[in-house]
């Protein structure tokens, strides 16, 4: 694919996250900028393509379930909350900084 | 899409969304009013007394880590005048607590506290990993927490130090709160929302300064004040019931944030209905002050804590004391401090109707014939108990006695010589 249809974002995974992603916190990606429909991708598309395509672990549960993030995991976008943003629908912009924190963890 | 302002400043962007009330918040106004409303718990409840020296039980984990913090921030710019200590937990599990230790000693540094670490090993003779290796990974929750929140007041006390705030948060307190709703147990639901629980007799008492605050403003506020806490998860397996209550708590607040707030509400509310024979609140009708460990369960349940009273050694407590007194037989007047020590644990306690395996202690009988709990002693270490032998001695007796009958079983696997010498060496120290 070429460079001028990707967009670059970085994701990061913390509060224990980091275990499912290669115990990798930060995460460079070059994303595609349509989906396979033609549309712009969102955080929901991107959501999808980090089990599909980042994720090693089988335990996907853990981030998604039934299609949603997990319940108890915050999603940042440049630490905005993502319900500030529209959620799941953001069209992802070039460079933003895509964080999901775990508040599941013991404290 | 043009970004929100901020609901209280209305100059910088607006970053956080508070669960409670759908606020709108920038970085600085969310970290000033997160620690305003800390604040206004410590002052409404009369917590703290000027003077007072407190351990703050850290793990290392966010929880903890934001009370040191906060309690830091505020006990400088209200002048609590506070002395803070870290106390922690060596549960003794490999690769799970000796690193969120290591978090535990960078915060000591950081927030200028003194630190102090108490093992498992040294207080009872065992480790987790030494625990699970006998009863498997089911049900050893139950252990680590009996010995966790006896742990807790036994590092206390090495430090002369008579009350303990640990980091329980709102979404834990509800999580309890739905649990023992579900367990049908009316006293532990009654104690367990409690800001503060404590024991005059036992000298230590345990508070929640971030009861009302929110598990996701918690990891939010840690985020933006970039705090340095520990996220692995414990190794071994957690406990089902509780895993689902809290799932039941994070799909409610997916559908009505307020709803954890409204829990404890509502439990803050039942626990005033319950009568107070059953809850073992007696003398203090007017405050919802109550005795009873941390997260509800049931050491250390009876008797009769105040919000005014924190000092051990004011009026209060005394008057507690005389009270209790003149309710109790005399034989239940045992002076805490000169029967505790650290190795009375290893010898095992006398026998008492009780499953080993399950840690079960008959609790449905507790909720179901209302049985007044009142405080004692446990004639076996002398720590605050509602029977007479602790929950902590009677888990340690089952482990005690399940030490030789384990190795003969796994004598008999060659493959595990080498979990057989550890174990070995473990009943060789014991004895020794």
């Amino acid at each position: 694919m070429a460079a001028e249809n990707t967009i670059p974002v970085i994701v990061e995974f913390t509060g224990g996250l980091e275990m499912l992603f290669s115990d990798e916190r930060k995460h460079k990606l070059s994303v595609p900028t349509k989906d396979d429909q033609g549309k712009a991708v969102n955080i929901g598309w991107l959501v999808e393509y980090l089990c599909d395509k980042v994720m090693k672990d089988t335990r996907k549960e853990m981030f998604v379930l039934d299609g949603h993030v997990r319940p108890g995991i915050l999603v940042l976008i440049n630490d905005a909350d993502w319900e500030l943003e529209g959620e799941a629908s953001y069209a992802l912009q070039p460079n933003d900084n895509i964080l999901f924190v775990s508040t599941l963890h013991g404290g | 899409m043009a970004p929100t302002l901020c609901a209280i400043c209305q100059i910088a962007r607006a970053l956080i969304i508070r669960p409670k009330n759908h606020q709108k918040l920038c970085r600085e106004c969310f970290i000033s009013i997160f620690e305003a409303e800390i604040h206004h718990t410590i002052t409404s409840t009369s917590l703290f007394s000027r003077g007072d020296r407190i351990a703050i039980g850290a793990s290392g984990g966010k929880d903890s880590t934001v009370l040191a913090s906060v309690l830091k921030t505020l006990n400088e710019r209200y002048d609590y005048g506070l002395d803070l200590v870290l106390l922690s937990i060596d549960e003794g599990i490999k690769g799970y607590r000796d690193d969120s230790l290591e978090t535990v000693k960078r915060n000591a540094v950081q927030y200028d506290m003194p630190l102090k670490i108490v093992g498992y090993d040294e207080l009872y003779g065992w480790t987790m990993d030494q625990v699970v290796e006998v009863i498997g990974k089911k049900g050893n929750c139950t252990y680590c927490g009996v010995f966790r929140r006896q742990a807790l007041d036994r590092g206390a006390k090495m430090l002369g130090i008579n009350h303990v705030v640990t980091g329980h948060n709102a979404d834990d307190i509800a999580e309890t709160i739905l649990m023992n709703l579900l367990r049908g147990d009316l006293p532990r639901l009654a104690r367990s929302t409690s800001i503060v629980t404590g024991d005059s007799a036992s000298d230590v008492r345990r508070s929640k300064p971030l009861k009302y605050a929110y598990e996701k403003e918690i990891v939010l506020y840690a985020h933006h004040k970039k705090l340095d806490y520990f996220t692995t998860e414990c190794l071994y397996s957690p406990e089902a019931f509780r895993g689902s209550a809290r799932s039941l708590i994070k799909n409610l607040e997916r559908v009505r944030p307020s709803a954890i707030l409204d829990v404890v509400r509502s439990g803050e509310d039942m626990a005033k209905l319950v009568p107070e024979e059953v809850t073992g609140i007696s003398q203090c009708k007017s405050q919802k002050v109550s005795l009873s460990s941390a997260d509800g369960e049931r050491e250390g349940a009876g008797g009769c804590g105040s919000s005014n009273g924190r000092n051990s050694g004011g009026e209060m407590a005394d008057m507690e004391k005389k009270l209790q007194q003149d309710e109790e037989a005399a034989s239940r007047e045992i002076d805490v401090s000169s029967l505790a020590s650290s190795t009375a644990h290893i010898h095992p306690p006398e026998k008492k109707g009780h499953d080993p395996k399950t840690g079960k202690t008959g609790r449905k009988d507790a909720g179901r014939k209302l049985v007044k709990q009142t405080l004692g002693s446990c004639k076996k270490c002398g720590y605050m108990s509602s029977q007479e032998v602790c929950k902590a001695c009677t888990l340690l007796e089952g482990l005690n006695k399940n030490r030789p009958q384990m190795e003969i079983e796994t004598d008999v696997e060659d493959n595990e010589s080498s979990t057989l010498r550890r174990r070995m060496g473990g009943v060789a120290l014991a004895a020794g």
